[in-house]
Parts: C-alpha cells; structure tokens; sequence
C-alpha cells in the first residue's frame, strides 16, 4: 500500500511541472494582453468540446504515441534519439511509395506490408546512428540530428521527383504526390477522422510495456541504461543492445510516419521542411515519453494530453489572437520543468531504500540476538 | 560549364561567402565549446540563437539602430543561457534532454513574438560591409577577406581570444578542471557551480550574437525557424573541432565552404539535384564526427552534473 502510495506520488512529478509550465502560459498570456481563462477555456473546448474535437485530439495523440514508445526505450537503454522527425519522414516514404506503385492491388494486403515497410524503414534510419555509436562512437545526439536533415531533403527530393503527382508535372510542379488509393485508408473508427491507428498505438504501448518488463532482451536494455559498466561486467553486450534500442526506437517514429501517411494525410506534400509533414512529432514524442515517465503504458495519457494541447492551440488562437506557436513553447518549458523536478523524485527514491536498508539491518540485528 | 565553374570570379565567389557564411556557426560554436570545456553540453543553442535573431531583428526594425539591437540579442541570449546553466547546474537536469527543451521554448518563443509583434515579410538594414582600407584593395585576397560586415570580423577576432583565454590563463585551467575533474578542482578550492554558470550564461550569449548575425547581417530577415537547426550543426563542429577554438574554426570554415559551393552548383545549373547538394555539408559532418570520434577526446565530466558527495 505505502509503495503504491510513493509511486503514485512520484507519477504525480510531471503533472505539477506541467502545471508549473501552464502557469507560465498564463502569464505570457496576460503579458500579450490575453485573458488566461479565456485562453485555456479555448483550448480545453478545441480539444474535448465535441466528439470531432475528441477525434482530432486522438487523431493528433497517436503519431505522438508511436514516437514516444520508440523514445521509452531508446532512453532507457540510456541512448538519445532525437532523429524522430527524420525516421517519421523515411517511413512515410517507404509507405506511401509501395501504396503509390500499386495502386489496384487490395488493400488488405498493401496497408500491413506499407506499415511495416514503414516500421523497417524507420529502423534503418534509426540503426545508422546506433551502429556508428558502437562503431565508431559518434555521439547519437549529433548523428540523428544529420539524419533529420538528411531525411527532409530526401523527401525533397522524391517527391520533387519520382514520386510527385504526374498531374503536376505540366501544372505548377507543386511537390506532392498522387493520392494514395481510397482502398488503403485505414478504418475510420467512428464518423469522424479518427482512424484505426490510435488503437494500434495503443495495442504497441502494451506490447513494448511487455518487451521492456517481462522479456530478457528487454530487461538487457533496461540495465544497460542503468549501468552501462555492471552490464558490460555481467556479460552483456552493451554495445548490441544501444544499436538495437536505436533501431527499435526509429522503428516506431518510422511507423508512425506511415501511419500519419494512410490514415490522415494519404498524399506526401513538402514546404521543405520536416515540421512541414511531421508537424514537429518527432520532438513531441520526447515531450510526451518524458512525461509518462519513460513508461510506455505512461506515454499513453501523455500523448492524450498533447495531442490535446496541439488541437486545443488553434482554437486559442482564434479565441485570444494569440498565436499557436505558444503551445511549442510552453511543451519545451514542461521538458525542462520535468527533467528538473526529476532530482526531488530521485531524492525521494533515496531516501526511501535508506530507510528500506535500516529497517532490514534492525530487523537482522533482532534475529542475530 | 565545369570551366565555367573554374573561373576565379566563382571561386572568389565561394571563397568568400564561405567566409561570410561560417560567422553564425562560428559564434554558436564557440560559446558551446566554452561551456563543454567545462562539462555542461547545451543542447539548446538553437533556440537561443532564434530568440537572438528575433531580438535582434525586432529592436532594428523598431529604432533601426544596430548596435542597441546587437546588446539586445547578447541580453537575451545571455539570459538563456543563465537559464540553462540553473538547469544543468543547480537542477542537475539530464542536458541532452533539457537541451531539446530549451530549443521548443527558443522555437516556439520566437515564433509567437514574431507573428504578434511584426507579423509581416519585413526586411531591415543590417550592418554594412566595411573595406578595409588597402587591405581591401589587394585583388583576389582583398575581395575574399576584407569585404564583410563586423559581426565577421568580430567572430574570427573571438577564436584566438577564446583560445588564449581556455589555454593560457588561471580561469581557462579553471574551465577546464572543471570538465575534466570536478571532483578534484572543488577539493582545490574551484567553485565547480560558479565557473560553469558563467561558462554556459557566455555561451548563451555567444548564441544570441549568432542568431543576430543572421537577423540583422548576413540575411537581414526574420521568420519563423530563421537557423533551420543551424544550432545543432554549430555543436557538432564542437565535436569536430575536438573542443579547441582553432579546429573548431577549422571546422566551421569546411562546413561553409560546402555550403557555398552547393549554392554555387546550383546557381551554375550543374546536373546535380539541389536536394543532393544540401544534403553534402550533413553527409560530410557525419563522416567527419566518424573520423574524428576516433581521435577526440571529449571533456571527462561533459554532460555530467556534480554533486558534492555527502
């Protein structure tokens, strides 16, 4: 009972970090001569007032989600994954371009196969900075970074090229594909546009929870991320279990690019930036896996939250004047307010084995006498 | 055509806003070299350096002074950077994670005060080119030199200077204890806090006069995500550079020229798709950080928060 209680509380950390970031939005909001409560009022209405709002918040959750398992365990392997927004871009590329080549086939067959070409393209882009990490120790923060970059021309490229939309070719050369065939729109759930991908996000979110407790290649990560040295002592291959932490964490950012693809976007269009197609998914999947507490079944009520916050944004925007742009900074704020507020949670983890270690010394003493 | 490309008005050409072009990257990775001597890896230079530019390009398009708008953007940047060092420092936060979260809030920040403030495709008079007497009259030299704006200047000034302060003077073996054995300079009487805190505030300020080169020098705009990660590109010259100002310089110089050369190949129409041609200066860092992971050794306690073991 008392553990339950200490661990609810420790879960409790993020909420009062975003409270604290929110109390900041407040007065930013005052500072540009907005009423908060009108503000927040907005916000909550754009992302629950309707079952359409509550669609588009889990519409927007789900990418969110898929990137923030891949980043639970990255970061518990203690490797930084910060190329999301490029494995989101090459997975939708993978996706879209089996969609594109066969545009008759049944859609049975060529959604799962695009999924999971996605899912492996993902992990490709992802493994490249996991394998030149214990390769060569090139820090992955730096190398995933490039291969952001890298991505987003790439798409530039094809969609500039071999896969833009052959009606544009004589028009404005606009860079954007075909749409995919309506055959492999994935199910919508309900008469709005939420569609089947929320509920594999959130089937995965159980899966990886599964993977990362109860199965030995999973417990190998964890404890590579606690103590690379015991590790390594203990026999295990540290450096293995970094590339494959990478790799399965770009394979989830790969996987929810193709998801975004067939069953919210169905076409590619690129402004020449990666915020363009991921909307910037690939760094609020941190946000959202930061603040479930590194906890894949925790990373589902986060994604929820801003996944809600993204969509309520817009109707802030309308109601106050003031900008969306808010909500990018406020997530960054509940970044620093989170892994700030992490000493304390630790500090009471301490505290609380110190004790543990006292009583089972006293209780050894009474034994021994 | 590749004669074309041979002629010396194109290399001049390169050369020369290879130069021009190295400044903000040289800026952002200067600062970040002086807070990673001391152990604390900020991951957030990106977004200083837009809060920077906006700074910078608001307080110009408003009095149209440049200089008020310069002290401005290094206030701001400095004002990041003192945020970032009571994270990392006083909060012993994880700096690779709330690095990312700086970068949100620069991002997010500038963007929002950019549409409520100005809103606008506006472009302002930035710091003019000075020709530096004689100097500026030698040909070929003259043209790839002595032809730039000050904040150029300024920045090739700051890497000996960095470099003597880091290598030749009691707070620069200070810095570098520090980052190396934190543990042993707190027992020698070094305040571990203070010298960091004041290396990541300078680095912080660093990136604000790297955002404002942008802003009010070399491109003389602002918009939403002006560095398109330029930031994250000045930290991997840090590691590319080794953590000594003169490679790091080194560094910056190749990345540029790359990226000068890429614009010229463009502009010449050489067959090569510009998405390609982007993507060179990335390719090249990476393989660059693969050769120099070999070689480099980084600061021991970079990225490591002290505590004094009780």
């Amino acid at each position: 009972m008392r553990n339950y209680v200490n661990s609810l509380i420790d879960g409790l950390f993020p909420l009062f970090a975003t409270l604290a970031a929110l109390a900041v939005g407040a007065v930013m909001l005052l500072l540009l001569g907005a009423n908060p409560l009108v503000g927040f009022g907005a916000l909550l209405q754009g992302a629950f007032g309707s079952p359409n709002a509550w669609a588009d918040t889990a519409v927007k959750a789900t990418p969110l989600l898929l990137v923030g398992l891949g980043i639970c365990i990255a970061f518990r392997s203690g490797v930084i994954n910060i190329g999301g927004e490029g494995q989101m871009i090459m997975g939708a590329l993978a996706s879209i371009s089996l969609g594109l080549s066969f545009p008759s086939a049944p859609g049975i067959i060529i959604v799962p196969l695009a999924l999971i070409l996605g899912f492996v393209a993902g992990a490709i882009w992802g493994g490249i900075p996991g394998f030149l990490k214990a390769r060569f120790n090139v820090n992955e923060i730096l190398s995933t970074i490039m291969m952001n970059v890298i991505a987003v021309q790439f798409m530039n490229m094809l969609l500039r090229g071999v896969l833009i939309d052959q009606n544009q070719l004589g028009a404005a050369k606009i860079p954007q594909t075909a749409r995919l065939s309506t055959a492999f729109d994935l199910p919508r759930l309900v008469p709005t546009r939420l569609h089947l991908g929320i509920l594999l996000a959130v089937l995965l979110a159980f899966l990886v929870y599964y993977f990362l407790w109860r199965t030995t290649v999973g417990y190998k990560i964890r404890a590579v991320g606690l103590n690379r040295f015991a590790s390594r002592y203990a026999g295990i291959k540290v450096e293995q279990y970094m590339v494959l932490s990478l790799l399965l964490s770009g394979a989830f950012s790969g996987l929810a690019g193709a998801v975004q693809v067939y069953g919210v976007t169905h076409f590619m269009i690129t402004d020449g930036t990666a915020a363009g197609f991921t909307g910037s998914a690939g760094f609020n999947g941190i946000v959202a896996a930061l603040f479930g507490q590194l906890h894949p079944l925790g990373t589902i009520p986060a994604s929820f939250l801003f996944g809600a916050l993204l969509v309520g944004a817009n109707q802030m925007q309308r109601a106050t004047q003031v900008p969306a742009a808010l909500i990018t900074a406020l997530n960054g704020l509940v970044v620093v307010f989170v892994v700030s507020s992490e000493i304390y949670r630790q500090q009471r983890v301490r505290r609380r084995a110190i004790a543990e270690m006292k009583k089972q010394e006293a209780l050894a003493s009474q034994t021994k006498g | 055509m590749l004669q074309e490309f041979f002629s010396t008005t194109v290399l001049i050409g390169i050369l020369a806003s290879g130069i021009r072009l190295a400044t903000p990257y040289l800026y952002a990775a200067i600062g970040e070299t002086i807070g990673q001597r001391s152990g604390v890896l900020n991951l957030g230079v990106d977004g200083i350096m837009l809060m920077g530019a906006f700074s910078a390009f608001y307080v110009v398009f408003r009095t149209e002074n440049l200089f008020l708008g310069l002290i401005v953007a290094m206030i701001v940047g400095g004002l990041m950077g003192l945020a970032m060092a009571f994270i990392s420092v006083t909060m012993h936060a994880e700096q690779g994670i709330s690095g990312i979260g700086v970068y949100l809030f620069g991002l997010g920040m500038s963007d929002l005060l950019f549409q409520k403030l100005v809103n606008n495709v506006e472009t302002v008079q930035g710091f003019p080119e000075i020709h530096i007497r004689y100097l500026s009259d030698i040909p070929y030299i003259g043209e790839i030199f002595f032809q730039h704006n000050i904040l150029v200047y300024l920045a090739y000034l700051l890497v000996p200077i960095v470099g003597f302060i880091l290598n030749k003077t009691t707070f620069g073996l200070k810095i570098r204890a520090v980052g190396e054995n934190p543990q042993a300079a707190d027992t020698l009487g070094v305040n571990v806090a203070l010298v960091r805190y004041i290396t990541v505030t300078v680095g912080g300020v660093f990136s604000g006069i790297a955002g404002a080169s942008l802003s009010i020098a070399l491109l003389n705009v602002f918009q939403q995500n002006l560095t398109t990660g330029l930031g994250f590109i000045a930290i991997a010259l840090v590691y590319f550079g080794g953590w000594r100002p003169l490679y790091v310089m080194a560094g910056s110089l190749i990345f540029s020229f790359v990226n000068a050369l890429q614009v010229w190949v463009q502009v010449l129409g050489i067959p090569i798709p510009s998405d390609i041609a982007v993507m060179m200066p990335y390719l090249l860092t990476i393989i660059v950080l693969v050769l120099s992971a070999q070689r480099a050794r980084q600061p021991s306690a970079l990225s490591k928060p002290y505590m004094r073991s009780g």
